[in-house]
């Protein structure tokens, strides 16, 4: 790819390795906080909802600083992470991915509780007396009907973690090859005097993945309505 | 045997039902709307919970208090047709049928997957999503799929109701061939008395959440003090009758019951069959002498065993009719004005003859009876 330098091909890569980490922790946790909040009631409620929706209300570097210093080499859980699995969050990668999933996931969380409130819960008691176990319910009929509020929150988290650009500068700073994102890989070359051409390639990089990822997304909602078909009864 | 034995609060409602019946045929429970019957079904699916009391279907506890079984809904083995289809929108219909049939333990009866989709008609619909079906279609594949799951009983919650009345009367006979190939006892929800007389066996009266009354259709059609609650305005009689042969020529069947003889519309049952006749009351003049030169092809000779006034019209008048009841082997209700009543000066004990037209009794409301021995 001659079109690219070696460092936007750097960026691009660590952005979507970190984005798709991100994903893959926070998209599991997402639809099990989503399934509580849609059908359960409970004293606190209230608050854990609170909670959930945090990064999505406060500076990104607050939730940043918050990471650093809980997960940080001398933080509460850093510490133990390091003493019991050899891990270290902080300056890494790892750490950016933790720092992405936890910025997007209450989209994640709202788009897949919407559609999971949507799921007419008279089609699950229907399964119920058809013999099959609460748990092949989930499986067979509120998953699948809930695939598409799934979809738009995996969508909007992933938009959400290639762009992460506060909370993840502030715990894991800027270190090429390791933390430097498109969106902090802009920011430098925006504070460099002489760097607006690399930077203008960065903007260009950002707007073509950004395309290319709605498209696809546009693609498999599509094909997702066309499969559950329209209505229930 | 179905033994239920179940109450239950609901808000101001208290659900207090005691059914104890044999598990052949139809058991029907009737009553208004909000007046439980949906909630005791679902206490028998497990889709509510009793207080307290039992649930038994051929001697499997589904529920006891007691001694603190409460199976879980998909351990009870049975079949439920719901108001609405609740098909599955994201499968086909093929994929409908099996999601019971799969999970059916291999002990249970075997129902053969062509059999229903030929009885039911739904053959070419297999392939399609259940979007595309019309609402007569999607019931009918509803009770494909709870028939699939072979289940020990089926459970019908009102299936007819979200129907308008072509498509009832397209379904209501789909659901008489259940009966009679399957053979899988049925617990059938409404508050339309028509379509209990065509299918069920046994009536369950539910009133305000209470059961008032189980026993024999026939019995409890015909009885005056449940009047209240199998309903008036089109008050009548049910009959267990056994086709005896038909008139080609006239188009004409005749039945022989516990009176006597019935002449009626040309049924397309086989002689032998057992059937069950609803007469209305409105449809039944009386005649002092025996009459010879009338149009009626029914005259009944019998005795007069009650005379009942309606209550009072709204306003406080008197109605103008009254309902008297005509021990012919079996009680057959009339209704006449209280007019021809003076005239005719009837009294209870009075010999009498019952006049029946024969183009009055409706094919529609002649049901095939389930059990041959049944005919109390």
């Amino acid at each position: 790819m001659d079109f690219l330098t070696e460092l936007e091909i750097e960026a691009i890569w660590l952005s979507l390795k970190i984005s798709a980490w991100a994903m893959i922790w926070s998209m599991p946790l997402a639809l099990g906080t989503a399934w509580i909040l849609a059908r359960y009631e409970f004293p606190g409620k209230f608050l854990f909802d609170g909670i959930i929706h945090l990064p999505l209300v406060l500076p990104p570097v607050v939730i940043g600083y918050v990471l650093l210093i809980t997960m940080g080499r001398q933080g509460v859980v850093g510490s133990f992470l390091y003493d019991t699995f050899g891990i270290t969050l902080a300056f890494s990668w790892r750490g950016a991915a933790v720092a992405a999933g936890i910025m997007a996931f209450p989209l994640i969380v709202r788009a897949i509780r919407l559609s999971l409130e949507a799921v007419d819960q008279r089609l699950e008691a229907a399964a119920r007396t058809l013999g099959a176990h609460p748990i092949v319910v989930f499986l067979t009929i509120t998953l699948p009907l809930t695939i598409p509020g799934i979809i738009v929150g995996a969508i909007l988290g992933f938009a959400r973690c290639l762009g992460e650009f506060g909370a993840t500068i502030t715990f894991v700073s800027n270190i090429p090859g390791e933390t430097r994102t498109l969106p902090i890989a802009l920011y430098a070359f925006s504070q460099v005097p002489g760097g607006e051409a690399a930077a203008l390639r960065i903007v260009v990089i950002s707007v073509a993945i950004a395309l290319f990822a709605l498209a696809g997304s546009e693609i498999l909602a599509r094909r997702m309505r066309k499969r559950i078909g329209s209505g229930h009864d | 045997m179905i033994e239920i034995d179940v109450t239950r609060q609901l808000g101001n409602l208290e659900i207090s039902a005691k059914i104890e019946t044999q598990t052949r045929g139809v058991l029907a429970l009737f009553g208004q709307s909000g007046s439980g019957k949906t909630s005791i079904v679902n206490m028998v699916a497990g889709l509510l919970n009793p207080d307290s009391g039992r649930v038994k279907i051929d001697g499997r506890v589904l529920f006891d208090s007691e001694s603190g079984i409460n199976l879980q809904i998909h351990e009870r083995r049975i079949g439920y047709v719901f108001q609405e289809s609740r098909l599955f929108p994201h499968m086909s219909v093929l994929k409908n049928l099996n999601y019971g049939r799969r999970r059916a333990p291999n002990n249970a009866r075997q129902i053969d997957f062509d059999d229903v989709i030929e009885v039911l008609g739904i053959k070419h619909l297999i392939d399609q999503k259940p979007y595309t079906l019309s609402g007569g279609e999607r019931q009918r594949v509803a009770l494909g799929r709870a028939l699939l799951a072979n289940p020990d009983i089926l459970l019908m919650d009102e299936p007819l109701a979200s129907l308008d009345v072509a498509r009832k009367s397209e379904i209501l006979p789909f659901i008489e061939m259940i009966r009679d190939r399957f053979e899988v006892p049925m617990i059938y929800v409404s508050h339309s008395m028509d379509e209990i007389i065509r299918l069920a066996d046994t009536l369950v009266l539910v009133d305000d959440g209470q059961v008032k009354a189980v026993g024999p259709l026939e019995e409890l059609t015909s009885r005056l003090d449940l009047r209240r609650l199998t309903g008036r305005y089109d008050a009548g009689s049910v009959i267990a009758a056994k086709i005896e042969s038909h008139d080609e020529e006239f188009g004409l069947t005749t039945l022989t019951f516990k009176g006597g003889k019935l002449r009626v519309p040309r049924v397309k049952n086989v002689p032998g069959t057992s059937v069950r006749i609803r007469i209305r009351a409105r449809d039944v003049s009386l005649s002092l002498e025996k009459p010879s030169q009338v149009s009626q092809l029914n005259v009944l000779e019998g005795r007069i065993s009650e005379l009942r006034a309606h209550r009072l019209n709204d306003d406080g008048s008197e109605p103008h009719d009254i309902d008297i009841c005509v021990d012919i082997g079996v009680s057959l209700w009339v209704r006449i004005t209280r007019w021809s009543l003076a005239q005719m000066k009837l009294v209870e004990g009075q010999s009498i003859y019952a006049l029946i037209k024969s183009t009055s009794i409706d094919r529609q409301s002649l049901g095939q009876q389930h059990t041959k021995d049944h005919t109390s």
